[in-house]
């Protein structure tokens, strides 16, 4: 039997400068387990794109990565202020960014899509003024 | 053609250049950090006007060969420690972005 592997990573919500430093960090640790390229390019882009997100919206979050031989699975978990509308936060385009957070180069609406394109599984659970918990998986 | 090749031709000026011998295939050209996470592909040379630190981890996570900062545009102290310390090339340049991507694909 294998054993299962899980990262787990806090995102800062204060610090926008150093969002992607768990997406960076899970890159790493899976090209060390010799994942193939693929794979590390649709966890990273998936990972990234939610870190941002809690980074932007939730002030942060918590951030898992469990490695089993099937798949990869990223949880997602935040205390912000939920997702009012899940259909409409998941088309391209649409988005509630701050004009200083698109100034950076974010808020193109792109996220919430891009987990779902770059990823085999992916739920979210949200509830306004609770939290939002999002589950993705990559096959291997 | 390596990321020190394109140096050589004298357009483009290095900024950042721990790999200077990655080789770029292709090329990407973008600002929005969601859209180039997405669309960029490993090796390619990532043309933007875009300079926060963000770019240096869209860098990393798209394994992109280099960033060519376009329009005069330049890093910051703090974002270039942060690009040697990732090993992210960085190279800029005074043309405008379609004019850097013109020149760069010339080139490639």
């Amino acid at each position: 039997m294998s054993e299962e592997l899980v990262f787990r990573f806090k995102v800062d919500g204060d610090d926008f400068t150093s969002a992607g430093q768990a997406s960076v960090q899970v890159k790493k640790n899976l090209r060390q387990l010799g994942l193939s390229a693929e794979v590390i390019k649709r966890v990273s882009v998936a990972m990234y794109e939610g870190e941002i997100n809690m980074v932007i919206h939730a002030g942060g979050g918590d951030a898992e990565v469990r490695v089993s031989e099937d798949y990869i699975e990223i949880v997602l978990d935040d205390k912000g202020p939920g997702i009012k509308n899940i259909d409409l936060a998941m088309q391209e385009g649409y988005s509630t960014a701050s004009d200083t957070i698109r100034s950076l180069g974010f808020g193109a609406g792109m996220g919430l899509p891009n987990m779902r394109k770059y990823t085999d599984y992916m739920d979210i659970q949200s509830e306004i003024g609770v939290g939002t918990k999002i589950v993705m998986r990559v096959n291997c | 053609m390596t990321v020190n090749e394109l140096i050589s031709t004298g357009y483009f000026k290095p900024v950042s250049l721990p790999s200077p011998n990655r080789e770029i295939v292709g090329a990407y050209v973008g600002d929005l950090l969601s859209w180039v996470m997405g669309r960029a592909e490993a090796d390619n040379a990532w043309i933007t006007i875009m300079s926060n630190v963000n770019v240096i981890a869209v860098a990393t996570l798209t394994d992109v060969s280099c960033v060519i900062l376009a329009e005069g545009v330049s890093l910051d102290g703090e974002v270039l420690s942060v690009a040697l310390e990732k090993g992210v090339n960085v190279l800029s340049c005074e043309l405008p972005l379609y004019e850097a991507a013109i020149k760069l694909g010339g080139m490639i």
